[in-house]
This record gives structure tokens, C-alpha cells and sequence, in this order.
């Protein structure tokens, strides 16, 4: 049984022709589920106002906790059923994608421009610069995210603007370590220092020579850091320190659901199903691009 | 050895006295927690009285010294809500925090540790293939959702376990579950790529020819060298716990430390914001210190090279 084991596994480990195949699904063809999500999603977002069958904040208080449709109480009007305010679910999931999307990708960007901006000087300097640098990367790193968020949130008041900024005060860091690790390998090499002797300022070698060497990890951290900030921000809406009501926002609706979760189950669940099949699309289609685009970054 | 360390309690002591002054300037600045202590018919006397009663009438850096010289004696002040002293409430609180932790932590390691290596040693089979799964779903699923749905199902229709409060080892089930989950995805991933890459290397196929039990090649040398990498974010993954304590506690109404911190911030309760923040990032620093030893320990280039 031993032996028969490590036979399979030391011929496993010679080969890597066997092992590719297998890679099948994951690094090779195109994440067409992960796209077909994503694309959904961000569909509904831009065309929320043709797509939803209703006014997500329209109140009908004679037809709250409709249950879905295919109960035998529920309409095809309200195809996901209405909330404790009679409020379309499927109207606010649509409006909420809106929301959430574009937290999503807009704290990630704010955090990699300039999490990726402090890497690349940090790396490009090197010294006093980059221990200074640094120690401020490994401090913001090692804060709970949500914590802070929270006191952020609660700080500047919840809205919209001030989830961004909370959640990107925090995110940078990440960005900043990868990319100085990055950097530093990158300098070590051939052509920067012959941009040096061609006498390139220090402002034409980050920008021209180390930062597009940076950008394919860049865009993996990015996609695989969007799904987590949904996540963050539906979290801190679902405390009440996210995007205020009557905006719909999967997290709060979540939480708007929750004191119902026996009687009207779909209320929390469906916007719970929403966040869950996003955030497991962008993380599938950033391992697909990891394994893709630079392999050795399977930390991520 | 001893210098390592030594510079490392230094740069930890430095990122929390800025945090002090963060939190400090923070706390003042969610608005006068005076409109929630005082009744609406409080005059602009009862404000002053108050004001000085508290303290908070003397200059900013008056009050952030005084903040920090009985902070360090253990003495966080009065909750501004609750009426009692901070260093009590939180005495209270964080060993139910850390019982939950330590549960979470234990449940994680227990799944992610066979699953990640398992994972590497057949991969490609089913067993890989799951892992995955639980990975990739375990990095998706929202914590509260989780525990709603968990709530809802195992609690309710079920009622097989207490749906929260805290009550003998039943209780612990649910909210570590739901704690531990998301750490199992991120761990299990790092071993078995870890394991994937070591059992590649030169040194197990020469401990295989030399006719090593393949489990001991797996269990004993593989896995040794694959554990760098998760020793290595041991640090990111408690400051995740840490986090995703507060959304569980909540949900679970666990009495810790997390709940603390919410009730805390919604009822701009300064002193206790401030102790928590404060006990939460010293307690992480304390982890990311001891991480960084053993991994010096372990590791013996990280010492030399910054």
C-alpha cells in the first residue's frame, strides 16, 4: 500500500505533462463561469433602472414579506418577494449590485494606486526610505480591517464616500508589500541599471521601467482584493456603519432580514446569495488570472 | 538572535504608541458624546458640569497624556455607558474572546492541516478537488451570512445547538465554525501549494530513494519546510480572526470583545473605543512578535536579511 503510493507520487512529481491536463479548468481556457457572473452582475448595475421590475425604495405595506415565486403565495411581481416594507427584493438586489460593485472596485483601486505607489518608491530607494516605509506598511497590515472601518465609518459618518476611504486607509498595505518585494527583484536585474548609466531620472525608471513590469501582479492582487472589499463593505453595512438606508445595499439588507429569518427566510438570503456568487466569481477569475499571468504568486 | 528580537519589541512598542495617538484623535473626533449622556433637557450648565466632570474640557494633549500614563497602569477610565470601569469590562469580556479564538483556531487547524496536504499529495483527485472547493467557497461566503443561515438552519429548524449566548461547550460550536471557516481557506491553500512545491524538491525525492515510508516523507520532511509560508501569515490570519470576530460576535451575541467594540462604536462609548482598540492591537502586535521569533527560529536567513 506504501509502496504502491509512492510509486504514484514520485511518478507524478516527473512528469508534468499528466498534471497539466488536469490544470484543465483552472489556468487554462477562459473562467467562462466566473465571466458569465461577473458580466451579469455588472450589467444589472449599469442598467439598474431599465433592468428592475421596480422602485427598489418603494414601500407597499400591504404587501410585505411576499414570499418568492414559486411559493404558492408569491407573484410573478415580485419574483424574489418583498421585505419587511413590502419593498421588491429583486429590484433592491439589482440597485444594490450598483452599490456594491462599485465599492468593490473603487477601494481597490484607490488602495493599489497607492499601495503600488508606496511599493514602488519604497523598493526603488531602498534604505531609510524603505524601512520607514515599510514598518508603516506592517503596521497598517497588521490592523483588523473592520475595526477600523467601523471607527472610520463611524468617525466621518457612514456614507458611501467614507466606506471607500475606510476600507482603503487599510487596504493599501497589502499592494505595498508585493510590490517592493517585486521591485527589489526587479532591480536587481540588467536593465535598470543600464537605464541608470543611460542616465534616466529616478522618476523615468518607476514609471517606465519598474512599473509595467509590476502591472500583471497588480491586476491579479486587484481582482482577487475586489470580492474581499465587497465582502468588508457588505459586512460593515450589515453593523450599520456602511452605506446608509434607504439605499439599498446587500449588507443591510441582510441585516434588515435577519430578525425574520423564520418566518421570511428570503429577505436575508437572496442579497446573501448575491454577495456569494460575486465575490466567488472575482475570486476565480483571480486565481485563473494568478495562474495565468504569474505563478508564483500562488500566496495571494 | 537576541538583537532580532530586541529590534522587532521596539518597532511593535513604536506602531502602538502611534496607534494610541490614532485612536486618541479618532475617539474625539465622532462627535461629543455628551448629547448621548445627557437628557435633551440638559441646559447649557449641565454640558459645562459634565464637561469638566469628565475631563474633557482640559487641553487635547493634556488629556491624550493622562490617557496613555493609566492606560499603561491598566486604568482605561469610566464607559461612558455602561458606568464602570473600562479595565473591568474588558477584563470580562476578552477571556470569552480568547476561548473562542482558541476554539476557531484549533477547529481551523484540525480541517486545514490534512486537507491542505492531503490536497498536494493527490492532487488532481477528488479530495484536491473538494479542498478547493471549501477554499474557494470559504473566501466567498460572507461571515454574517454564514451565520444567519447556520442560526436559522442548525439552531431553529433543527435545534440542535444554541442559536448564541454562552452556555457550556454547545454553545462554542456555531460561532467557532463560522470564526474558523474563513481561516481554513486561506491556510489550506498556502499548504498545499507549499507541499506542492517541496515535494518537488531535490531533498524528498532523495529522502524517497533512500527508501524513507513515503507517510514520513510527507508528514515529516515535506511538511516542515511547507510550513514556513503558513507560519509566515500566522500573523495576517489572527489580525483576520480578529476582525471577523466582531461580525460573529455580534451575530451570535457572544459576550466578547468584538461585541464590545460594536456596542462601543455605536453608542460612542470613547473610553472603551479607545481600551479595545488598543487591547486588540497590543494582543495582535504580542502574535506578530511571537510569529516573527518562531519564524527566525525556523528560518534561521530571515535573521540576516531584512
Amino acid at each position: 500500500m506504501a509502496a504502491e503510493h509512492a510509486g504514484g507520487a514520485v511518478a507524478e512529481s516527473i512528469p508534468a505533462a499528466p498534471a497539466r491536463s488536469r490544470a484543465g479548468w483552472r489556468g487554462g481556457r477562459l473562467p467562462v463561469f466566473a465571466l458569465s457572473i461577473i458580466g451579469a452582475f455588472v450589467v444589472a448595475a449599469l442598467f439598474a433602472n431599465v433592468l428592475s421590475p421596480a422602485d427598489p425604495e418603494e414601500q407597499a405595506l400591504r404587501k410585505r414579506f411576499t414570499p418568492p415565486v414559486w411559493d404558492a403565495r408569491g407573484t410573478w411581481q415580485h419574483a424574489l418577494g418583498t421585505d419587511r416594507l413590502g419593498r421588491d427584493l429583486l429590484s433592491r438586489i439589482i440597485w444594490g449590485s450598483r452599490v456594491s460593485l462599485t465599492a468593490g472596485v473603487l477601494t481597490v483601486l484607490l488602495a493599489s494606486a497607492f499601495g503600488a505607489g508606496v511599493g514602488l518608491v519604497a523598493g526603488y530607494h531602498g534604505g531609510r526610505v524603505d524601512t520607514l516605509l515599510m514598518r508603516v506598511t506592517d503596521a497598517t497590515m497588521s490592523f483588523p480591517v473592520i475595526l477600523l472601518a467601523l471607527i472610520l465609518a463611524v468617525t466621518v459618518g457612514p456614507s458611501f464616500v467614507n466606506v471607500v476611504i475606510a476600507i482603503a486607509v487599510i487596504l493599501w498595505a497589502r499592494y505595498a508589500r508585493v510590490i517592493r518585494g517585486q521591485v527589489l527583484t526587479l532591480m536587481e536585474l540588467d536593465f535598470i541599471t543600464q537605464a541608470r548609466i543611460a542616465g534616466a531620472s529616478a522618476s523615468r525608471i518607476i514609471l517606465r521601467h519598474l512599473f509595467p513590469n509590476t502591472l500583471n501582479t497588480l491586476t491579479v492582487l486587484i481582482t482577487l482584493q475586489v470580492g474581499y472589499v465587497i465582502i468588508v463593505e457588505a459586512s460593515l453595512s450589515f453593523l450599520g456603519a456602511g452605506i446608509p438606508p434607504p439605499t439599498p445595499a446587500w449588507g443591510s439588507m441582510i441585516a434588515e432580514g435577519r430578525d425574520f429569518v423564520t418566518s421570511a427566510w428570503w429577505v436575508s438570503f437572496f442579497p446573501g446569495l448575491a454577495i456569494l456568487l460575486v465575490v466567488l466569481a472575482f475570486n476565480l477569475l483571480g486565481d485563473w488570472l494568478r495562474d495565468t499571468l504569474d505563478p508564483k504568486l500562488r500566496q495571494l | 538572535m537576541a538583537r532580532f528580537v530586541l529590534a522587532r519589541l521596539v518597532q511593535s512598542l513604536a506602531a502602538l504608541a502611534i496607534l494610541s495617538v490614532v485612536v486618541f484623535v479618532l475617539a474625539r473626533a465622532t462627535g461629543d458624546p455628551l448629547h448621548l449622556i445627557l437628557p435633551m433637557s440638559a441646559s447649557e450648565e449641565d454640558y459645562a458640569n459634565a464637561r469638566r466632570y469628565l475631563g474633557l474640557d482640559r487641553p487635547y494633549m493634556e488629556q491624550y497624556l493622562s490617557f496613555v500614563g493609566r492606560a499603561l497602569t491598566g486604568d482605561f477610565g469610566t464607559s461612558l455607558r455602561a458606568r464602570r470601569p473600562v479595565g473591568e469590562l474588558i477584563a470580562q469580556r476578552l477571556p470569552n474572546s480568547l476561548r473562542l479564538a482558541a476554539f476557531a483556531m484549533t477547529v481551523s487547524l484540525l480541517l486545514a492541516f490534512p486537507l491542505g496536504v492531503l490536497a498536494a499529495v493527490w492532487k488532481g483527485t477528488g479530495i484536491d478537488r473538494a479542498a478547493q472547493v471549501i477554499a474557494v467557497l470559504g473566501q466567498s461566503l460572507p461571515t454574517f451570512w454564514v451565520a444567519i443561515v447556520l442560526i436559522e438552519v442548525v439552531a431553529g429548524r433543527l435545534q440542535w445547538l444554541p442559536a448564541g449566548g454562552i452556555a457550556g461547550f454547545a454553545s462554542y460550536i456555531l460561532p467557532g465554525f463560522t470564526l474558523g471557516w474563513f481561516v481554513v481557506a486561506g491556510m489550506m491553500r498556502l499548504l498545499r501549494s507549499g507541499m506542492l512545491e517541496v515535494l518537488d524538491s531535490e531533498y524528498v525525492k532523495l529522502a524517497r530513494v533512500k527508501g524513507v515510508v513515503e507517510h514520513r516523507v510527507v508528514w515529516v520532511h515535506a511538511l516542515k519546510n511547507a510550513l514556513i509560508p503558513v507560519v509566515t501569515f500566522a500573523g495576517i490570519y489572527f489580525s483576520i480572526l480578529v476582525t471577523t470576530a466582531i461580525v460573529v460576535e455580534t451575530v451570535f451575541a457572544w459576550p466578547g470583545l468584538g461585541r464590545l467594540a460594536y456596542e462601543a462604536i455605536s453608542s460612542r462609548d470613547f473610553p472603551v473605543i479607545q481600551a479595545v482598540v488598543l487591547t486588540t492591537a497590543a494582543i495582535v502586535a504580542v502574535v506578530n512578535l511571537s510569529v516573527d521569533c518562531v519564524y527566525a527560529l525556523i528560518d534561521p536567513r530571515i535573521r540576516y536579511v531584512r
